[in-house]
């Protein structure tokens, strides 16, 4: 998981000739039934062809999970050559389809997506949504931007993960905790401020939430971090 | 409450205007308060009484009663007040299937014992009175939320009756009495039994398991609740489930929940940690 994973991603192998492409789009087509349609995202995913990324994008509409599982998994492997695509296709209207968008893209972790990613952890109505990109923020390869960059950009996504400490629903919270703890855990976050603020939040809410599971959750991220030297 | 505020000002309705709207004439007004009284977990006293009432409404429009009646049981459920209970028993026999099964599965979220004895009496004729009633797409009784209930009732003394429904043809009514089961026997076999369900070939059924198991807090379906295709939110809001669960604490008997859960200080153990690394991995 992005916790641990700070590394560079590496962009996917030469992709297959058209002809197999086409062959697994056609599959994805003709697939009958349920189970049939989550083989055919698999082998699609499998191909690891950046031109089967809108293929991908549109089996997270299919009210299949098992297929947005799948299609998840193959736009993440292809990494950063999808986050372009996968931000210019996000569905506006189907919340379902947008929430594993935006998983792809808390996975994937390129410093890209960062707009949108504020954009929808503060702003979207579904509570998936907002915690897949509060956890994303925190995932962030914050070490891909400039230092200056990095500065301000921080300072922007810190106030909205503390916000998200605070959101209605119980796991968006989760969501925020678990990017806190992403986010203090990277080694180019050290801003001494911006840290305590998260580290408040972190403390708040290990006592005061009213979800034992979130509860629960804070104090895990606490004893973590008091673990990394 | 998290923001309880800033929630109820987001939504259309005021609180005044909706307990003003739970004795509206209008029965669409009165279900949509209904709804949200519930919702937002509104469980003020004047809001209780105007639910029992609702409870008992019988408009001109024939059309909207059952509709209005089942919206008011299930906010019944949410809000916590016994008071509501034995209304909820009388409408286990209301002549709607939808009325009864709201106020089944209310019965069993308030945890009234009360209600073991009417809910009993349902399943009278045992599996072989459940069967599908003619013309319509359900069964004499909403067998499910019976055996649901009494699982969550502790109607040990029902166990008799339950444990046939395991081997029931409907497979939503076989997963409800193998709940129930586990519930009242702690017996792992009937929680292997949702767990095959995680497993299944049905979406709504796999729906359906994802949320017993995380009723029932059966710790050991913490990686089939991970690996079921089913969607991200169902399935971290089952493993809160276990997460939450007295078991997942160390404690054997689970009936020390509210003592466990204000205890700050105890360690994490390696169950929960377990459980959150598996959320972690969903969000």
């Amino acid at each position: 998981m992005c916790f641990f994973d700070f590394g560079f991603m590496t962009n996917s192998p030469p992709p297959p000739s058209n002809a197999e492409l086409a062959r697994l789009v056609r599959a994805l087509d003709e697939a009958g039934t349920a189970i049939a349609l989550v083989d055919a995202v698999r082998d699609l995913a499998a191909a690891e062809n950046p031109e089967a990324i809108p293929y991908l994008m549109d089996a997270l509409k299919f009210n299949n999970p098992g297929a947005a599982v799948a299609a998840v998994e193959g736009l993440v492997t292809l990494g950063t050559v999808a986050v372009e695509p996968i931000m210019a296709q996000i569905d506006g209207y189907n919340y379902g389809a947008r929430a594993w968008a935006t998983r792809a893209l808390s996975e994937i972790g390129d410093p890209r997506a960062l707009d949108l990613m504020l954009a929808v952890a503060d702003g979207d109505f579904a509570p998936s949504v907002r915690r897949s990109a509060v956890k994303g923020l925190g995932c962030l390869r914050w070490q891909e931007l400039s230092a200056a960059v990095r500065r301000d950009r921080q300072q922007q996504v810190v106030p909205i993960m503390v916000k998200a400490c605070t959101d209605v629903e119980w796991v968006v919270r989760y969501g925020a905790i678990a990017g806190i703890q992403a986010f203090l855990s990277n080694p180019t976050t050290h801003d001494r401020d911006l840290r305590n603020q998260l580290f408040d939040s972190l403390k708040h809410v290990s006592k005061e939430d009213s979800d034992f599971a979130i509860r629960l959750r804070s104090r895990y991220a606490l004893e973590s971090l008091s673990m990394v030297p | 409450m998290n923001n309880q505020q800033g929630e109820i000002t987001a939504e259309s309705l005021t609180l005044e205007e909706a307990i003003a709207n739970l004795r509206s004439d209008d029965p669409s007004l009165r279900y949509y308060a209904a709804w949200w009284v519930g919702r937002f977990r509104v469980d003020l006293p004047e809001v209780i009484d105007a639910l029992i009432d609702g409870l008992e409404f019988t408009g001109d429009a024939e059309d909207g009663v059952f509709p209005l009646q089942r919206n008011v049981a299930r906010a019944l459920g949410k809000l916590d007040d016994c008071r509501a209970v034995n209304p909820l028993i009388a409408k286990l026999t209301s002549p709607d299937f939808y009325v009864r099964e709201a106020a089944a599965q209310s019965l069993g979220m308030l945890g009234g014992p009360q209600a073991i004895e009417p809910l009993r009496q349902l399943l009278t004729g045992g599996i072989a009175a459940a069967v599908q009633v003619p013309g319509k797409p359900h069964l004499v009784q909403p067998y499910d939320s019976i055996l649901e209930a009494l699982g969550e009732l502790g109607a040990t003394e029902s166990i008799a009756e339950i444990e046939p429904f395991v081997k029931h043809p409907l497979e939503k009514v076989a997963y409800g009495a193998a709940r129930a089961m586990y519930q009242l026997t702690g017996d792992a076999q009937y929680g292997e039994k949702l767990v095959q369900a995680l497993q299944g070939p049905d979406l709504q059924l796999r729906r359906a398991a994802l949320s017993d198991v995380g009723a029932i807090g059966y710790l050991e379906a913490a990686k089939a609740i991970f690996n079921t295709e089913a969607e991200n939110s169902l399935k971290l809001y089952s493993l809160k489930g276990l997460l939450e669960h007295p078991k997942a604490q160390g404690s054997a008997s689970g009936q020390s929940q509210g003592a466990l859960q204000g205890d700050q200080d105890s360690d994490l153990t390696a169950v929960q940690t377990q459980i959150m690394d598996l959320m972690d991995g969903l969000l």
